[in-house]
């Protein structure tokens, strides 16, 4: 169980997020949804050690930020909202360092970032420049690089989790339905995935619990039905949402209306996007 | 047939093989080097039949001993050692900035290690007595390191925030460490004598011609021990590649491996200055060539770089004492021949990335 009690991070001035609550399962999906700004990305960051926060934070019992980064990189892989690769690594190459991250080498470490890559449909790519992928192959080899290190969603130490940042939002239809399959077997096998999505339709699909950030606090947090309701998402994204409920299969489907963005600036008649990164 | 197939491991994208080829092949080119260099020179000796004399248990010639054992022996071994210390310390310092333009050479370190070099020849002298007998023949090599130590620190301060590296910023800055190091051994060339200054001259330009066993024991094994600590770096440095944050994430102590690195090329680049004075591109071209041919992976990079950049300056060094022997030219004006246009080749490459 991945819990944070009173999180608070403040960066420069700023209280970035302000004594935040979290919970998050393993054996399930956990989706953070919010406004551009509210924290999503600072919350992943301080959950998986990376920034210096306040509060109480305890993963399966221990203070991840006891933890040295080796023990800690056993435990559960982030994919960063961003990435960059500084030299002309392969695709197989930036996987295989993910392999190795998570203790494996030799003939094991190929078999594993050869196995991440078919996961997220990249085989084909192994032996190109990564630097020369297009932005969603990159996202998709980062994945695969961070499937490699935590590959068992359960370890000796207990479950392992994947942080991931956005990990579908440079991504086509069917590449975003296959990282949704394969967040929800990671967490089927035993594992835990927190994922910060954009989409409120796939979240509705994938989430077994939703939490809502606006501000840098946790409004809302629960399963779909709870969390993905007008009345709850509507003052905090500012602008009209229906949420349609269709039958087969059973999903929601969360879309704008057109022309209610009450956000500064936005003019009556101009379609507002609700999607942008 | 298909259960091989299967089991074999996957190659498309596997370039470690490459790699390990690539690691034999610069081991014969090095040795070929070493023998071309003991060959090579304005005295008549021969290699071979020195050899068979040492084979047969025989003592060589006073001749022989001269020439091969007390002027083309050290040398060699300075030239190896110090090439492979500028090919590691380019590579490690690209790793550590994250960039393929770094160099210890081009970004002020080099020249933070000649200050420190060039203070403790002029002003040795005026050390208390008691310091220089503590320090003796280690002055000149400690005053390197900590001069190129400090310039490394200044310019990754200054060039890196939140763990990113602005390449402007980072050349800039390098510019100006370097002028400032220059101006500040310009005014201790004010103070040097006759000697120190025919010294400092040819010493700045570059050069193996004062190798000597004395200066290579102490040189030596700062040069070797700084080359061994970057085997800890190659896991590190690769995962740097992905970000700080991401090498935090995939399990490394990044701010003990950054402090290591900066470690490493300072004491790997100082030992090298205070023995050959400024020796600039081996740092640059290797490692760029390398990754070319087999790939960015550190564990490979940073032992074919010491081997490729041994072999490199060793080869320089065959030039510089042939070319109008029986004078010599500095060995740092054959590696800025030979490399400048290669690091010009580079950034036309780069030229859509580089943006400044
Ligand atoms: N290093 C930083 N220094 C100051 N403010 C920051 C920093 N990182 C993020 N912020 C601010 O914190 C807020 C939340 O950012 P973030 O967590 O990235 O939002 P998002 O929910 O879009 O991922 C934003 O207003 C952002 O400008
Ligand atoms: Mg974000």
């Amino acid at each position: 169980m991945l819990e944070a009690r009173d999180l608070t991070v403040r960066l420069g001035r700023r209280t970035i997020l302000d004594g935040l609550d979290f919970l998050a399962h393993p054996g399930e999906v956990t989706v953070i949804v919010g406004p551009n700004g509210s924290g999503k990305t600072t919350l992943m960051r301080a959950l998986t050690g990376e920034i210096a926060a306040e509060g109480r934070l305890s993963l399966d019992g221990t203070d991840p930020r006891g933890l040295r980064p080796w023990e800690l990189a056993r435990r559960r892989g982030v994919m960063a909202q961003f990435a960059g690769l500084a030299f002309p690594f392969t695709v197989l190459e930036v996987v295989r360092l993910g392999a190795e991250a998570g203790g494996q080498s030799g003939d094991a470490a190929d078999a594993r970032a050869g196995a991440a890559l078919r996961r997220v449909d990249l085989e084909g790519h192994a032996a190109r420049l990564y630097q020369e992928l297009s932005g969603g192959e990159q996202a998709r080899a980062q994945l695969a690089r961070v499937l490699a290190q935590v590959w068992e969603p359960e370890g000796p130490e207990g479950p392992r989790w994947l942080f991931l940042d956005e990990p579908v939002a440079s991504l086509d239809v069917a590449h975003q339905l296959q990282v949704m399959d394969l967040a929800r077997d990671y967490a089927r096998a035993g594992g835990g995935v927190i994922a910060v999505m954009h989409d409120l339709s796939l979240t509705a699909t994938i989430a077994d619990r939703v939490v809502l950030l606006d501000e840098g606090r946790a409004v809302a947090a629960g399963p779909s039905e709870e969390v993905l309701r007008s009345a709850v998402l509507e003052p905090v994204y500012r602008c009209r949402l229906d949420v349609i409920r269709l039958d087969d299969p059973p999903r929601l489907i969360v879309t704008p209306r057109p022309g209610t963005a009450t956000l500064a600036g936005a003019a009556p008649g101009i379609t507002a996007s609700a999607t942008a990164g | 047939m298909v259960a091989i197939a299967e089991a074999a491991a996957p190659t498309a994208g596997d370039r470690r093989q490459r790699a390990r080829r690539t690691t034999l092949g610069l081991m014969v080119l090095t040795l070929v080097a070493a023998w071309a260099s003991l060959a090579t020179g304005a005295a008549e000796v021969s290699l071979a039949e020195a050899l068979g004399r040492l084979a047969r248990g025989e003592p060589l010639t006073l001749h022989q001993q001269v020439v091969l054992m007390d002027i083309r022996l050290p040398r060699l071994a300075t030239g190896l050692l110090v090439g492979a210390a500028l090919a590691v310390s380019g590579a490690v310092m690209q790793g550590l900035f994250r960039n393929p333009l770094a160099d210890p050479g081009l970004v002020g370190v080099g020249a933070g290690a000649g200050l420190g070099a060039v203070t403790a020849i002029v002003l040795g002298g005026f050390l208390p007595a008691s310091l220089a007998a503590l320090t003796g023949t280690y002055t000149v090599p400690i005053a390197a390191f900590l001069g190129g130590w400090a310039a490394t620190l200044i310019l990754y301060r200054v060039s890196t925030r939140a763990g990113r590296t602005s390449v402007a910023t980072m050349l800039l800055a390098g510019i100006a460490l370097g002028a400032l190091a220059g101006a500040a051994t310009g005014l201790l060339v004010y103070v040097a004598d006759d000697q120190q200054l025919r010294d400092l001259t040819f010493w700045g330009l570059g050069s193996l011609a004062g190798a000597s066993w004395t200066k290579l024991a102490v040189a030596g094994p700062i040069m070797l021990t700084a080359m061994a600590g970057t085997l800890w770096l190659a896991r590190g440095l690769n995962g740097l590649a992905l970000g700080e944050a991401a090498a935090a994430h995939m399990g490394i102590a990044v701010q003990r491996m950054k402090n290591l690195a900066i470690l490493a090329v300072a004491g790997a680049t100082g030992a090298a200055v205070a023995v050959s004075g400024g020796i600039g591109f081996v740092g640059i071209v290797v490692p760029h060539l390398l990754r070319l041919a087999t790939g960015p992976d550190h564990r490979f990079l940073l032992p074919n770089a010491a081997l490729l950049g041994a072999s490199l300056l060793v080869g320089a060094d065959i030039l510089s004492r042939s070319v109008i022997a029986p004078a010599e030219l500095p060995i740092g004006i054959v590696t800025a021949l030979l490399g400048a246009p290669v690091f010009l080749w580079i950034l036309l490459r780069r030229r859509g990335v580089l943006d400044l």
